[in-house]
């Protein structure tokens, strides 16, 4: 009697679908959960609001480059976020033990590092819906209104989210969680160079090609081209696609490599600090 | 069905940096049988059943499962093999369904709820299906990890202390089953325990490790006449400290 349905499928949707369902349960049983993703994309989002409302009172440049601030806050959250909730997902099975039962299943790292990529979304548009709305309701600032910039500047963001999400897992994988911190401060190394809050011109000149090698600096930029010049700037957006699709084959390919090195080191049966 | 031996160790040795934990062991095991990992801390037990599993390289040598090398091939077979370890737990804010329903559809079965119902049966958890796997004693939720381990029907199965924080009448009932699954399923199972009476009562051949490397193996009978002994604990607490089966029929 066989009660396996064959299972040498190279991908299987059915598995990713499988872990999905394990963090949706997750997210369901844990309202702490639940409102650790909405509370501090909050508490951003009014900080740089009421901010941007009391400067734009008193200069004139910024009454001008009305919504920069709140704009650029959300856009951040994308990138932060995407990537947190792709990490937390991983971060999860390390907290539970469970990282050894799934390495041992018939689960495959692209369909582990697909279910993670979906969650990220999830968990951000949990997180990010509600903030937006409330943008509209405090500040007049609607994302919604960049039109199909938004869905450019969103992909871009998430591509760069999830690459660095990849090698990160990887990091943990291969170092256990003594390199769970990578996890929570490694976006923070992007926000200066990506010129969240400024343009690139800010920086000195020597930094800038470096910030030039980040696909999140061109959504900024672009998003600043469209609040201030009223311009969409696809040539940015095709630069950021260029450069996330570099930086996603480089995550994928480390976070290969390091669950080698985990399997030569012994690590994934070590997987605690 | 395949006609490769189950689990096929061809001297493995497995180096971390300069120390070898696995010297050049070779085994296999037959259809259907149990066999016992015995070996005190740090004899490369833990390394020998990582790497059948795939989660470990071998320095050299080579571990085949089903006929498919590790971890090289380890897609073409993991779905019909499965572990229990409690070094490894399932999901804790999980409910026992929930966790059985993941892994059921990880492992690809077929009419899942009716086999979760019948694990449900079989392990005793019907009653506790609905209730965060957190939330049991130690007991529940090993048994709750033995269903995980048998959620897929695995042809092998590998054990790292299964009736470990079991109280005395559990422990018997668990092992009953895991007998019982063997003779109906077929299965091949290898059992890493410090349990001697367990090993004794489950197993039909034991290896026994030292240092990386075997010491012995042989059927539990043949052990203790080997080493004139009443009982597996005593054989090996001869092998751990260096007390050979020689000097002992010498004796």
């Amino acid at each position: 009697m066989s009660t396996r349905i064959e299972n040498v499928h190279v991908f299987s949707p059915r598995r990713v679908g499988a872990m999905m369902l394990r963090y949706w349960y997750l997210l369901r049983s844990s309202w702490p959960r639940l409102l650790d993703l909405v509370y501090w994309p909050t508490v951003q989002m009014l900080t740089w609001g009421f901010l941007q409302y009391y400067i734009a009172t008193n200069a004139g440049f910024f009454a001008r480059a009305g919504g920069t601030f709140i704009g650029a806050v959300l856009l951040w959250d994308i990138l932060f976020r995407g990537q947190l909730g792709f990490s937390i997902s991983f971060l999860e099975e390390m907290w539970s033990r469970n990282i050894g039962n799934l390495m041992m299943s018939p689960l495959r790292p692209f369909e582990l590092i697909a279910a993670l990529m979906v969650m990220s979304v999830v968990r951000l548009s949990i997180g990010a819906v509600p903030v937006t709305f409330l943008a509209i309701a405090f500040f007049g600032f609607n994302l919604y209104g960049l039109g199909l910039a938004l869905v450019a500047f969103f992909f871009n963001l998430m591509l760069t989210s999830w690459a660095i999400g990849i090698f990160v897992s990887g990091l943990i994988l291969r170092n256990g969680m003594g390199a769970e911190s990578f996890a929570w401060s490694i976006m923070f190394l992007f926000m200066p160079l990506t010129c969240v809050y400024y343009p690139v011109a800010t920086l000195p000149i020597w930094l800038q090609p470096v910030a030039w090698m980040l696909p999140p600096t061109y959504v900024f930029e672009g998003m600043r081209a469209l609040l201030i010049q009223k311009v969409f700037r696809p040539d940015l957006m095709l630069d950021a696609l260029g450069l996330n699709v570099v930086l996603f084959a480089a995550g994928v390919t480390a976070f290969l490599l390091l669950m080698q090195s985990a399997r030569r080191h012994g690590s994934l049966m070590q997987t605690g600090e | 069905m395949s006609a490769a031996p189950p689990i096929a160790v061809e001297r493995l040795v497995k180096i971390y940096k300069t120390v070898p934990a696995v010297d050049g062991i070779s085994f296999t095991l037959a259809p259907g049988s149990i066999t016992g990992l015995l070996g005190g801390n740090g004899a490369g037990k833990t390394t020998t059943i990582a790497t059948i599993m795939g989660l470990v390289t071998p320095t050299s040598g080579r571990v085949t499962v089903l006929g498919a090398e590790m971890p090289r091939q380890r897609y073409r077979v993991l779905h019909r093999m499965n572990f229990e370890s409690p070094y490894v737990e399932v999901p804790m804010r999980l409910t026992v369904r929930q966790n059985m329903t993941v892994f059921g559809k990880l492992y690809g079965v077929e009419d899942l709820r009716g086999r979760i119902a019948q694990l449900g049966r079989d392990l005793d958890l019907t009653d506790l299906l609905d209730r965060p796997t957190g939330r049991l004693s130690a007991g529940q939720k090993t048994r709750v990890s033995l269903a995980k381990a048998l959620i897929n029907n695995p042809e092998v199965l590998l054990l790292d202390e299964p009736t470990a924080s079991l109280d005395p009448d559990t422990a018997d009932w668990v092992r009953g089953h895991l007998q019982r699954y063997c003779r109906e399923r077929h299965a091949t199972v290898l059992l890493a325990s410090h349990n001697m009476a367990e090993v004794e009562r489950l197993c039909e051949r034991v290896i026994i490790m030292k240092r990386g490397r075997i010491e012995d193996d042989d059927t539990p009978a043949k052990l203790l006449a080997r080493y004139g002994r009443r009982t597996l604990e005593e054989v090996f607490l001869d092998v751990a400290r260096g007390n050979g089966a020689e000097s002992e029929a010498a004796q």
